[in-house]
């Protein structure tokens, strides 16, 4: 009997006065593919950052109390097992003047560290992996001279390279091209049928999670609806996510 | 020159001269990459108002500024770690209240104090086989962290991926911080309190310049710090001025041929 990949429990989270999570009560099981969806602001960063267990720790102003319970994999985040769980960050907060390779950034992510020398095995994995993601040829260029879309494949080649049973995704296809979109999607789905992984990925793009996901996360500092993407995308569920009725409806039925 | 290295305090200078230029352009790597530059400062005029401490109770003024720069640097990581205040700002507080303290003690001494220049301008013929021994451990300190390198790196590439990778991202911060003051307080009979933060931001700009990865930028920059010490050294011994000043203008020149031969 193993535990599910996520369990949370009446899970808060405060920055000072603002609450940024509300009581969110939540199981997603093995092999999930959960796309996450609600307005700016609404937590799912938050959320995201609360697996990794560094919802509270980068911050210097507002104090943060984080309250209910979060597992992964049954354990507090601080305790699973490394690499288990793989990030894609939606902000990419890495210091754009230091002078880094794409593919020192993929192995610094198969070793948790920053490598002084890269092996010639490492070498030989982050490179298969970049290939997968397309992004061969971005090896050897500098990582703070890559385009928004260069970058994101650069971090999907890093989150991948332990091979995690927990990806978490947050906006992976912002910036990305059309082509790069679907081929993003492909990946995920290889990859899920290959090694069983649950994904949760944060986007705000509604067909695709329609088209992809295996469940569909509507959050607005409280989760409003969880479950089957068709049961969820219903009008009244995005208005309550969104707050208004109009405009989500069109959201939903309008193709782009 | 060559039978200048048989003389005792010359072989003490060079000795001194390599081991500090090659700790703070080690260090210089991380320094300049996470933006403390005036950090170098702050603690340079801590180590002063440590060494003023230690001149007016009659003591060996290290034994004073050593554990008065660390806790002045944990102390402003403490305060950067706590506040958003911002790094320029938390370390400009303390560099004050060391330079008023400093000031303080100095003129509290009877009399001229000729040893006060030498600290802040610097002195390395005047390096004692205390001195040496001092900077000796504080290389072995430096040398036994080695393996933190690729957790500062990490952490100053990004720190958040760092936290979601479970590095002790905290701790590792105060190590680093109290190495550095370890080291400026090491350089202070080299360079001098003045050109201190010179000493230890030049080197690793100038490899900046010249590399793509961080380990041969550190490479680079450790390699510049060593070597830019002998010419100084020389043209001190040669001309009879400062050896700070010849170091650090030596690093200065490097810095500008790097800048034009740069691609
Ligand atoms: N470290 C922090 N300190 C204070 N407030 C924070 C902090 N991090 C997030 N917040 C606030 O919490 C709220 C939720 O932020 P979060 O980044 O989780 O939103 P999001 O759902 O990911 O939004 P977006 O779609 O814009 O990415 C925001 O209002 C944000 O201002
Ligand atoms: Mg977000």
């Amino acid at each position: 009997m193993t535990a599910p990949p996520v369990q949370l429990d009446n899970f808060s989270v405060r920055f000072g006065e603002f609450q940024a999570l509300d009581r969110v009560t939540l199981e997603v099981p093995q092999g999930a593919f959960v796309a996450i969806l609600g307005p700016n602001g609404a937590g799912k960063s938050t959320l995201l950052k609360a697996l990794l267990g560094i919802a509270s720790g980068i911050l210097r102003d507002a104090p943060t109390s984080v309250s209910g319970s979060v597992k992964v994999f049954g354990n507090t985040p601080q305790n699973v097992k490394a690499g288990w769980v793989g990030y894609v960050p939606q902000v990419k907060s890495f210091d754009r003047s230091f002078p880094a390779l794409s593919l020192e950034v993929v192995v610094s992510g198969l070793r948790r560290s920053w490598p002084f020398i890269v092996t010639l095995q490492e070498r030989k994995k982050a490179e298969a992996m970049l290939e997968q993601v397309g992004a061969l040829q971005l090896a050897n260029r500098r990582l703070g001279r890559l385009s928004g879309g260069e970058l994101q494949r650069v971090y999907l080649a890093r989150s991948l390279i332990r091979e995690p049973k927990l990806l978490l995704l947050d906006e992976p296809a912002t910036g990305v091209d059309a082509v790069g979109e679907a081929d993003l999607y492909r990946h995920l789905e290889t990859y899920q049928r290959q090694s069983g992984a649950t994904v949760m990925m944060i986007t705000h793009d509604w067909e695709a999670a329609q088209h992809h996901a295996s469940a569909v996360l509507l959050i607005n500092r409280r989760v409003i609806e969880y479950g089957l993407p068709a049961d969820v995308m219903c009008p009244n569920c995005l208005a309550q996510a969104f707050g208004h009725v109009g405009h989500s409806h069109g959201l939903v039925s309008g193709r782009r | 020159m060559l039978e200048a290295l048989q003389l005792p305090f010359i072989q003490r200078a060079l000795i001194a001269g390599l081991l500090v230029g090659g700790l703070a352009s080690y260090l210089g790597v991380l320094v300049v990459q996470r933006r403390l530059s005036f950090l170098g400062d702050g603690l340079a005029h801590a180590a002063f108002a440590g060494v003023a401490i230690g001149l007016f109770l009659h003591e060996e003024p290290l034994w004073i500024a050593i554990p008065f720069a660390v806790g002045v640097s944990l102390a402003i990581t403490w305060v950067r770690e706590r506040s958003n205040l911002g790094d320029d700002t938390a370390i400009g507080i303390f560099f004050a209240v060391s330079v008023a303290l400093g000031v303080l003690f100095m003129s509290m001494r009877q009399g001229f104090a000729p040893d006060a220049v030498a600290y802040l301008f610097g002195s390395i013929l005047t390096v004692t086989q205390v001195d040496l021994w001092v900077m000796g451990s504080i290389a072995l300190v430096v040398a036994l962290m080695a393996p933190l390198w690729r957790n500062w790196a990490y952490a100053t590439f990004d720190r958040e991926l760092a936290l979601a990778d479970r590095q002790p991202v905290l701790l590792h911060d105060y190590l680093l911080s109290a190495l550095i003051a370890l080291v400026v307080v090491a350089s202070v009979k080299v360079v001098g309190i003045v050109l201190i933060a010179a000493f230890i931001v030049i080197p690793a700009a100038t490899a900046r310049l010249l590399t793509q990865t961080f380990a041969s930028m550190t490479l680079l920059s450790v390699a510049i710090g060593v070597v830019s010490v002998i010419p100084g050294l020389v043209a001190s011994y040669i001309f009879d001025v400062p050896t700070g000043s010849a170091i650090v203008l030596v690093q200065a020149l490097l810095f500008a041929l790097a800048l034009a031969v740069r691609r």
